[in-house]
């Protein structure tokens, strides 16, 4: 059984992101950057189900920058067997990875595609399902738990009011929610040997894409300050302000 | 540009792709598993002992040391133990790396010189974190002045006795092996051997010094030889050379603590610039007055000149050329760089980062073991002159 996971390049979790001074985008200059979180859950369940036995083979890929390799060796140094970059300095939007990763998904044939529940970055949450629809497949979402069963995966995921558990013919996307696993430290040994692991590069033209993109971004800019409080002096007041400064009841 | 402890580091041609992973899974780990409890142990005075296992699994403890016991030395340069340095002093708890570490100064000298039983029987259990070692030099009566130390060991069949004590010794109360300096010979640097000393030998005891200034999580110790009977295999190097087995050790030591002052000074820095952007005063950002700007603009200064300093040294060390004046001198650098920025962020966070709780409180009272342990500004400056012939 082939795996194959996605992860993506985006400003560390630590980071607080800041608008470039003329308002035309987040201000990436020197900003330290990371595997999105989700991602590397997914990566985790993946090197773990090989770990078992139940997966022979792992593939890292991700879309993005040259520096995105950075990732990718991330991915290796966790345990992923090889990578693969579709290298483009243009900006993305989920469309545009969705039909990366179909066309690599087309080359590789995997059995598994994991993939995280969404970026930090962008918060889209959509890449998987588009996937899932570009390739006609079988598709679980915000997986708390993932098990194999006999050429079927079987996911638990978190939905609003409990757990459900759903049951995947293969092939089959899955994307990891925080609670799928805790993710391990690369051991020094593991990164220094992920230098010697395969990692090739594409780009979108080899693989007969197209990632125009199809949102303008007119504008970002911080949210506005949120003021001091006050103090009421009785449930009257308080009601009153409710009603007639907020208006949130009638 | 960026003031951040990561913005505020000068690029590095040196670096590679793998040593930005080194550093991103080493953050990771203090992050998760280190920082949150850091302070609470530091206040505690004492560490877990699971922290050296733990250490041990992602590569802290085996850095650079030969794989045969359990190292990691394939590819390994002088800028993986920096960035390790960097990301231990990011944690801002003084006492953590300088206990953790502490094989960093005392199992070189046995990997270096001790017969290969003794490597077998130490190296591997101090690397996977089972177990400890110290480096046990300074005495009550004699410290910088490593030639005349009075600790005797007097050989007495195949066994030296052992007399005598040592004090200040990091790590020395859950030390499984001291690797200490004696006296085998007569007065002077000739008469000094190294031997390691088993912890669990009768007659060695020991006593805490818990009531320091900093370093409070390090179970630092003064340590009592009474007729401790010492195999003479344990001799580490040859009799009466000890004093070259101790100095080699020494411009290591203070190449990790340069690099773990300039962190420092760093994280003084990150920590200033944060608060003044954020604290307002007689109608401004503290950061919007001259005072506060020069104050901050003054640290980066000096932290831009240590790193120029550290780099240049750790490129001629990696090359293979280790100048000791100039290594004693960018200690002194780094002590100075860390003391300045330590005040400044104190003097720019007032009486908020002089409550206990906060990074700058905590680096500030780990100035002074810097600027005196490993070699003193004095001591340092006084070897420099030394080695330029003056």
């Amino acid at each position: 059984m082939k795996i194959l996971v996605a992860v993506k390049r985006v400003v560390d979790y630590n980071v607080k992101v800041r608008p470039k001074s003329d308002g035309s985008d987040v201000d990436l200059a020197n900003v330290k950057m990371s595997i999105n979180p989700f991602c590397e859950i997914a990566v985790e369940e993946a090197v773990r189900l090989a770990e078992k036995g139940l997966a022979t083979e792992v593939v890292a890929v991700s879309v993005g920058p040259k520096q995105a390799q950075e990732q990718l060796r991330t991915a290796l140094a966790l345990g992923a067997d090889r990578a693969v970059l579709v290298e483009t300095d243009e900006s993305l939007e989920p469309l545009a990875i969705a039909k990366c990763l179909k066309a690599v998904c087309d080359a590789e044939s995997p059995d598994i595609i994991l993939m995280g529940k969404q970026a930090i970055d962008g918060d889209n949450n959509q890449t998987g399902q588009m996937l899932s629809a570009l390739l006609d497949c079988s598709q679980a979402t915000f997986a708390s738990e993932l098990t194999l069963d006999g050429g079927k995966a079987v996911v638990i995921r978190e939905v609003d009011g409990g757990l459900q558990t759903l049951e995947l013919s293969l092939p089959a996307i899955v994307t990891s929610d925080l609670r799928l696993n805790e993710p391990r430290y690369a051991s020094l040994p593991n990164i220094m040997k992920a230098k010697r692991k395969s990692l090739d590069v594409k780009t979108p033209d080899d693989l007969g894409v197209s990632i125009a993109p199809r949102v303008t971004l007119l504008g970002v800019e911080l949210p506005a300050e949120r003021q001091a409080g006050i103090k009421v002096d009785d449930v009257a007041m308080l009601v009153d302000k409710l009603k007639n400064e907020a208006k949130v009841i009638s | 540009m960026s003031l951040d402890f990561d913005s505020a580091r000068l690029n590095n041609s040196h670096l590679t792709a793998e040593h930005e992973e080194w550093r991103a899974q080493l953050r990771r780990f203090f992050d998760r598993e280190v920082i949150p409890f850091a302070d609470q142990w530091d206040e505690d005075g004492a560490l877990p002992d699971e922290l050296w296992p733990k250490a041990a699994a992602v590569g802290i403890l085996g850095l650079g040391y030969p794989e045969e016991f359990g190292g990691v030395s394939e590819g390994i340069d002088i800028w993986h133990k920096n960035i390790l340095n960097e990301e231990l002093a990011r944690i801002a708890v003084g006492g953590l790396s300088a206990t953790l570490m502490v094989h960093g100064i005392g199992l070189p000298p046995v990997l270096n010189f001790a017969s290969e039983a003794i490597k077998q029987e130490v190296a591997p259990p101090v690397l996977a974190g089972t177990k400890r070692i110290s480096l046990a030099i300074t005495e009550p009566g004699a410290g910088s002045d490593v030639a005349h130390l009075t600790t005797t060991a007097r050989l007495d069949g195949d066994h030296y006795v052992v007399n005598g004590s040592k004090t200040y010794i990091t790590g020395g109360m859950n030390a499984n092996w001291f690797t200490t300096a004696v006296r085998t010979g007569g007065e002077g640097a000739g008469g000094v051997s190294a031997l390691l000393i088993p912890a669990d030998l009768e007659g060695v005891s020991r006593t805490a010094l818990d009531k320091k200034q900093g370093w409070w999580c390090s179970d630092t110790a003064t340590i009592y030889f009474d007729n401790v009977r010492v195999p003479a295999a344990n001799l580490v190097g040859q009799e009466n050379r000890g004093f070259s087995v101790i100095m080699t050790n020494f411009n290591a030591e203070r190449l990790a603590m340069s690099a773990s002052m300039e962190a420092f000074s760093r994280v003084c820095l990150e920590d200033a610039v944060n608060w003044g952007r954020e604290r307002k005063t007689f109608g401004q950002r503290l950061a919007d007055h001259q005072v506060i700007r020069h104050k901050i603009a003054e640290m980066k200064q000096r932290i831009n000149s240590t790193q120029c300093y550290l780099n240049q040294i750790c490129a001629e060390v990696q090359a293979g050329r280790e100048y000791a004046g100039d290594i004693a001198l960018l200690k002194v650098q780094s002590s100075q760089t860390m003391e300045f920025c330590a005040r400044e962020a104190m003097q720019i966070l007032g009486g908020m980062g002089y409550m206990r709780g906060n990074r700058v409180e905590r680096i500030y009272r780990e100035v002074r073991v810097n600027a005196i342990g490993g070699g003193s500004e004095e001591i340092m400056r006084d070897l420099a002159a030394r080695q330029y012939g003056l």
